[in-house]
């Protein structure tokens, strides 16, 4: 590079500095200095507390993952960002809710079959109602993928970004009309009554309504588990789809090369739509387990969550499926961490100074590579 | 007559890549298209595939109307391309990739039976089957490549530049190979810039200059035609 210095140029020692994005590391390691020290502080001052706070986290983080995978998959096949999937999670919310309030969906096996165990009967009634989300969301993504991104596949990836959100926009003030979805809140009623344990040196208890908990210890809830069990299941399944069936070999085949993929007598389209699909499903599932775990819905609900999850996405490496599981867990604890240790208004600005330090310090996140070149 | 192309012509925007190109394959041929860079070979063989649209003329392969139905039901069909540059998924195992060159079939006791004969036919894919396609090195890429397109049953394999990038003893290799499973009953079209491997395996051979036949014959004539001697044989014959 020609060095014609001028007043205004950065010093070459800097300029050094910066090519090698020494300051960059700098700063990233006295920021993760930081963050360790305080947790290690936390953790030695009260542990009951921290371990609290990992929890919660942890349930917040497989909600967010649930989401991000919908994020790294239809990204890693169409190199698009669908800033519509958090409106998705929003519909998945609602259609669980309207199965719930309206249909009492989640009855239906006690009403067949009345001398079964209740909570047999509730675990298969509120499956059925998490696969209905699931089924409605996929066919949404389906639609919206034929009718909005297909057409614009071979244009400038700009013009599909903002198509994305416009039918961001769309689901959302579309769902905030009256006789859609409401422009209010609406309480969401569970399937199950919650049930709290109180883990501490004594061991399990379950802890009784309007009951203080006790020092020293940890609470847990059947949402929590639930959330937990439930992410993990689809995300195992997920894994298995991906790795080891003919349609997830054929996804990441097109994921690569999609001319190439189409040599193989593989149907391109069809295999984008199976995976806006899967990511829309998977979405759906999570607004029903978000919507159990703070029990409101409200048109705009898929926001904040899909941007936080997007962000795990690119933490994870965008492309990435195990990328958007770590980023998830990290954004999970990162807020709920700054939350108790921080403020609880500075968590969210916490969550996305990540995405900006994520694309200052390593844009290809954890575990993505460098971009490809393609011959 | 197996395939029957006839008057391609096929734009780039603006570029006009194919001026009117026909051709035939006849049954258990090897055919050749021979020509330099640019001359339109690939571009050729894509529009067979269906990833490229011809304006005019038609693609008939058996007697069916081909020229305008989606690639994946070309392969359907039995007319499949090893693509220039391998193009091996490189995020795929050796044993995905060929499974996905099987995509088309849903048979399980056949596409084991087609596996076992692709991996007799090339040990080291075996040796290497549960490695990366990316890792494979380049004569191993093409052979995984070839294999692949073994994998969907083709009766016509179009094949293009399957030497380029190769060690000489690569390419005697891979050409007797292509021999071979023409041998077997699968007809070939095959593009080349080596022409003169390409013409000496091959049936017949057409010669491609800026998207037009120009010259065409039994390959051992075009390999005494001087002007395809002083073309593309390196001059003096």
């Amino acid at each position: 590079m020609n060095s014609t210095h001028t007043f205004l140029s950065t010093p070459p020692f800097i300029e050094s500095l910066i090519k090698k994005k020494i300051l960059g590391k700098l700063m990233l390691i006295l920021l993760a200095a930081v963050v360790v020290w305080r947790m290690g502080t936390a953790l030695v001052e009260n542990p009951s507390l921290f371990l609290q706070q990992v929890i919660n986290g942890l349930q917040l983080g497989f909600v967010y993952a649930l989401i991000a995978l919908g994020y790294t998959m239809v990204y890693g096949i169409v190199r698009l960002i669908n800033f519509a999937h958090g409106d998705v999670f929003m519909v998945g919310a609602f259609m669980s809710f309207y199965a719930i309030s309206r249909l009492q969906l989640h009855t239906w096996p006690s009403k067949l079959f009345p001398n079964m165990n209740s909570m047999l009967s509730v675990g298969i009634g509120s499956i059925t109602v998490v696969i209905l989300s699931m089924i409605v969301c996929a066919l949404m993504a389906i639609t919206i993928e034929r009718v909005a991104y297909k057409p614009l596949r071979s244009a400038a990836r700009i013009s599909a970004l903002i198509t994305a959100i416009g039918v961001s926009f769309f689901l959302e003030y579309f769902g905030a009309l009256p006789f859609v979805f409401s422009a209010n809140y609406i309480t969401y009623k569970r399937p199950f009554e919650v049930t709290t344990w109180v883990a501490n040196g004594e061991g399990v208890q379950t802890l009784a309504r309007g009951i203080e908990v006790p020092a020293n210890s940890v609470i847990f809830s059947n949402i929590a588990v639930l959330i937990i069990v439930a992410s993990i299941i689809l995300m195992v399944l997920l894994q298995y789809t991906v790795t080891r069936t003919k349609i997830g070999k054929a996804m990441r085949a097109v994921a690569y090369d999609k001319q190439t993929a189409q040599l193989m007598g593989i149907n391109v389209n069809m295999i984008i739509s199976i995976t806006f699909a899967i990511g829309a499903a998977l979405a759906g599932a999570a607004g029903m387990l978000y919507a159990i775990a703070f029990p409101q819905v409200v048109f705009w609900m898929g926001i904040i969550p899909g941007l936080k999850s997007f962000v795990a996405a690119v933490l994870g490496g965008i492309g990435s499926i195990p990328g958007a599981l770590v980023g998830a867990l990290i954004m999970g604890q990162a807020e709920t961490l700054s939350a108790a240790y921080i403020s609880t208004p500075m968590r969210d600005a916490i969550a996305f100074s990540i995405l900006i330090i994520v694309l200052l310090v390593r844009p290809t996140g954890i575990f993505g590579e460098a971009t490809r070149e393609k011959a | 007559m197996l395939l029957d192309v006839h008057d391609l012509n096929v734009y780039y925007g603006a570029i006009h890549a194919l001026k009117g190109i026909s051709f035939h394959v006849e049954k258990g041929e090897i055919v050749t298209l021979i020509g330099a860079n640019g001359a339109g070979k690939s571009s050729t063989l894509n529009t067979i595939s269906g990833l490229l649209r011809t304006r005019t003329g038609h693609i008939r392969f058996e007697d069916k109307e081909i020229t305008r139905i989606e690639p994946q039901d070309i392969v359907k069909q039995g007319v499949v391309q090893v693509p220039e540059g391998r193009k091996i998924f490189a995020t795929l195992t050796v044993m995905e990739n060929l499974e996905m060159g099987a995509f088309i079939h849903d048979d399980k006791a056949r596409i084991a039976e087609d596996l076992e004969s692709v991996l007799q036919r090339f040990p080291r894919l075996r040796e290497r089957r549960k490695q990366l396609g990316g890792t494979l090195s380049g004569g191993e890429q093409q052979m995984l490549a070839i294999a692949r397109g073994l994998m969907a049953r083709p009766s016509l394999l179009l094949l293009d530049e399957p030497s380029m990038g190769l060690s000489p003893i690569l390419v005697e290799q891979i050409f007797e190979i292509i021999r071979d499973i023409n041998e077997q009953g699968t007809s070939i079209l095959l593009v080349e810039q080596n022409a003169q491997m390409a013409l000496s395996i091959a049936d017949r051979g057409y010669v491609l200059e800026t998207g037009s036949v120009v010259n065409e014959g039994a390959a051992q004539d075009l390999l005494h035609n001087p002007s395809v001697i002083e073309a593309y044989l390196g001059g003096h014959g």
